[in-house]
């Protein structure tokens, strides 16, 4: 062949071209929402979004109705009664985030469990809980790219009031932001990029996507707009990277592919390191 | 209203104020005014309602009774008049903000989207020369750097009057001298009333015109030698204090430790739970 | 119910509440939800690893689960702890995803893995199963006061001559043995919930810390017991009860103390 690449294959192929989409989609919605998640210290609450909306894709399996919305509806949810719980007294956020984790936690347990055992779906363990961005349906797209838009273009018109309230609550009450509606917008934004990454790399996975390239921006980052480019890029690269070395570990190991979810996770973990020593030969030289 | 009367009403003007939390009196009966370009000072112990005071007049924290005006009208919604710099300031050193950045986020009254005034921006920076630092990020600032990029936040929005909440606290002599030199000329020179909470009223006495002693909630207002007296400061305390001058600093001290109270003041200080 | 072959069920379920109750204990007063929940996670790619190369579950879990306290304080030093912690639970995912993808019956695999298999315990398991579990709780016993000091106290406890890195790594290793030890039973989502929700439930009902100690291993007892029985006549998942039940637990500590 003179393809050694498969790039052709790779691009031509309808399975591979929805999940580059969807995948890039998330990874851009993730890497942005992200930036505020590192600098809250909230990943443990993120996390626990992005767990709990798998109880509402493991529900949605089971009516047979669409995955999306079951995976968003429950992780809007979970961000209303988490800003509810109020997110802000460390102390008790660990133990509420837990404790409401565990609790969606055994609710997708048992609708897994009636999903592999009274309908056909055996494979919706893997699906919710992995992912299964190759078997996408195309039809995803739109919903989509419909609501990473609006998320996105309410991050670029609100992300300054959003840091400030990020670095400080009282600065922003100060300056007369509604600091209580922005805290809830920006749970809402975090469970729709939990919801969107849950869907197309799977529940846990979704987690290294959302903290990973937001904290290796916020290292690299000089200027406020910066951290989110440079998130959204590091995002990008480990999804689209790691759906393409999917698609190639099927050539190199007969048959036998490796999971996506995988080669992302690796390629988020690399680029952190990378920019870790990279910020660190900054500090040094100057 | 004639232009020329507005600069004689009070820029603050507190009266009477109740304010309950969790079942608790914070404050009671609380009245003073600020005058343009002065510089007063709240003292108090720890839980003494300092903080709650400066809350309310920001509009942040609901009271019960009284009536609380900026420039003659009530505080709620005259924001873009007050500047505030909370206690405790410490950023993270993640936060992708430079000292710049931070001090744009200052400004109030337009939209979020717009540009931001560099003009002013520039000149909040000057006014606590801040520009040596301004392209830095505010998390690798020192504890000093940090407050006075808080304080050019606060200025951004040019305000008429400026809370600083403890800046004194954590700050070391010369840091704290500096600070106090710096309030003195923003309120002199750009007729911006300043009011700074604070345990101890000694460094601030260069500059101070005008003093409100919190204790337990209820309060003595006036300048310096009206309040700092015995006989006022006896009635607030319910017990018998006395005032000890020694090279123009002032110290208040329980008059008699062996018959009032048991516990030295100093000690009694680092009792008090810090809320 | 009590047949013999759920009665192994029973053993180490007892067995590991004991654990679980009492390290929880500590898990609550340090605040370190996500560590519970981020270290079983950890040790599920050895759980994998095992049923695809055919050892012992066990040895496997607790290896990974030990390579992740590593993880974890090597990423501390490089960054934000709960970011480390985040990328530590999905990496060790994905590593587990892997290898079971690389094994045949690769869903029913996955089920029981996150979720526990409470059929799944075997008479051979049993024994070193009790020998980890008195491992941690004799550790625990013997460092229990310095624990606590640290935990509640650290700028005294490093007053005394207690360093603060060297608890965090005992603590962490304790997380990790019981971790291991709890994963076939519950699986790897829901074994914090066995350790959290019981002992936050005993701390808000007992401020003396033997007294809060001891009720957090007998909630955790009733807990894992209750959750059995109804798994048993439902016929539903262990772990669904074991996350419901341990949420209403906290809700009615918090009603209870309240009132």
């Amino acid at each position: 062949m003179t393809d050694p690449l498969h790039l052709a294959s790779f691009l031509h192929n309808s399975a591979v071209q929805t999940a580059l989409w969807i995948g890039a989609l998330a990874a851009i919605l993730n890497g942005s929402i992200g930036i505020f998640t590192v600098l809250r210290q909230h990943s443990f609450a993120g996390h626990a979004l992005g767990d709990g909306s798998s109880a509402g894709g493991a529900v949605a399996i089971f009516l047979g109705s669409a995955a999306l919305w079951g995976f968003l509806g429950m992780a809007w949810l979970a961000a209303l009664a988490m800003g509810a719980l109020g997110l802000r007294r460390a102390r008790e956020r660990d133990l509420a985030t837990g404790v409401v984790l565990g609790a969606t936690l055994g609710i997708s347990a048992l609708f897994l469990y009636l999903d592999v055992s009274s309908t056909q779906a055996s494979g919706a363990t893997v699906e919710v809980m992995f992912g299964s961005i190759f078997a996408l349906d195309p039809q995803l797209l739109w919903p989509t790219i419909l609501l990473v838009g609006v998320a996105i273009a309410l991050i670029v018109l609100l992300y300054r009031p959003l840091l400030l309230i990020a670095a400080n609550p009282d600065l922003g009450r100060a300056a007369g932001l509604p600091v209580r509606r922005l805290e809830l917008l920006y749970l809402l934004l975090l469970g729709t990029a939990a919801a969107l990454s849950a869907l197309s790399i799977g529940v846990i996975l979704a987690t290294a996507l959302l903290l990973g390239p937001a904290a290796s921006a916020l290292r690299l980052a000089r200027r406020p707009w910066q951290s989110f480019l440079y998130a959204q890029g590091i995002a990008l690269t480990a999804v689209l990277g790691g759906i393409y070395l999917a698609f190639m570990s099927y050539y190199w190991s007969d048959g036998a592919s490796w999971p996506v979810s995988f080669f992302v996770v690796l390629l988020i973990l690399l680029l952190y390191l990378a920019s870790a020593a990279l910020a660190s030969r900054r500090r040094t030289k100057r | 209203m004639p232009a020329f009367s507005v600069s004689t009403d009070p820029v603050l003007e507190v009266s009477n104020l109740g304010v309950r939390l969790g079942g608790r009196q914070v404050l009671q009966d609380i009245s003073f005014t600020l005058k343009k370009g002065s510089v007063s000072a709240l003292i108090g112990e720890n839980g003494a309602g300092k903080t709650t005071l400066l809350r309310s007049i920001l509009g942040i924290q609901t009271w019960q009774k009284g009536s609380i005006r900026v420039l003659g009208k009530t505080a709620r919604g005259q924001l873009s008049q007050i500047g505030y710099v909370p206690q405790k300031i410490a950023f993270d050193p993640y936060l992708p903000l430079r000292t710049r950045d931070l001090v744009a986020l200052g400004q109030t009254g337009r939209h979020w989207w717009q540009r931001s005034d560099t003009a002013a921006v520039a000149e909040a920076l000057a006014a606590v020369q801040a520009e040596s630092f301004a392209e830095q990020r505010v998390g690798m600032l020192s504890g000093g750097q940090q407050q006075r990029a808080v304080i050019a936040h606060a200025l951004a929005r040019r305000p008429r009057l400026l809370l600083l909440d403890e800046p004194l606290a954590n700050l070391d002599f010369a840091s704290a001298s500096r600070l106090v030199e710096l309030l003195g000329v923003l309120a002199r020179k750009q007729g911006i009333s300043v009011l700074v909470t604070a345990h101890d009223m000694n460094p601030l006495l260069p500059i101070l015109d005008h003093l409100v002693y919190l204790v337990g909630g209820r309060a003595a207002a006036g300048n310096v030698a009206e309040v700092v007296r015995s006989d006022v400061l006896n009635r607030l305390y319910g017990y018998p204090v006395e005032v000890l001058q020694h090279r123009g600093r002032l110290l208040v001290l329980p008059e008699n430790p062996q018959q009032g109270l048991e516990i030295p003041c100093h000690v009694h200080e680092h009792l008090d739970q810090h809320d | 119910m009590f047949s013999s072959f759920l009665l192994h069920t029973w053993i180490a379920a007892t067995l590991l509440a004991i654990a679980a109750g009492s390290l929880g204990y500590f898990v609550v007063l340090r605040r370190s939800a996500f560590a519970a929940h981020a270290l079983p996670l950890a040790a599920f790619p050895g759980g994998a690893l095992a049923s695809l190369l055919g050892f012992a579950p066990l040895w496997g879990l607790g290896g990974f689960a030990i390579i992740g306290v590593l993880f974890l304080r090597i990423f501390s030093l490089l960054g934000r702890r709960d970011v480390a912690m985040g990328l530590l639970l999905s990496s060790f995912l994905a590593l587990g995803g892997l290898f079971l993808s690389l094994g045949r019956e690769y869903a029913a695999r996955v089920y029981g893995l996150l979720f526990g298999e409470v059929l799944g315990i075997s008479s051979a398991s049993l024994l070193p199963l009790a020998l980890l579990v008195s491992v941690v709780l004799l550790l625990l016993l013997w460092q229990f006061p310095i624990l606590l000091l640290e935990s509640t106290q650290p700028e005294l406890a490093n007053a005394h001559a207690i360093s603060s890195a060297r608890i965090e790594w005992f603590f962490l290793l304790l997380l990790a043995l019981v971790s291991a030890a709890a994963v076939p039973v519950v699986g790897t989502l829901l074994v914090f919930t066995l350790l959290v929700s019981p002992a936050a439930a005993a701390q808000r009902l007992s401020r003396r810390p033997y007294h809060a100690w001891a009720l957090a291993i007998l909630f955790a007892e009733l807990l894992s017991w209750s959750s059995i029985a109804l798994s048993y006549w439902s016929n539903w998942p262990l772990s669904f009860f074991v996350g419901v039940q341990g949420a209403l637990l906290f809700l009615f500590s918090r009603i209870f103390a309240r009132s």
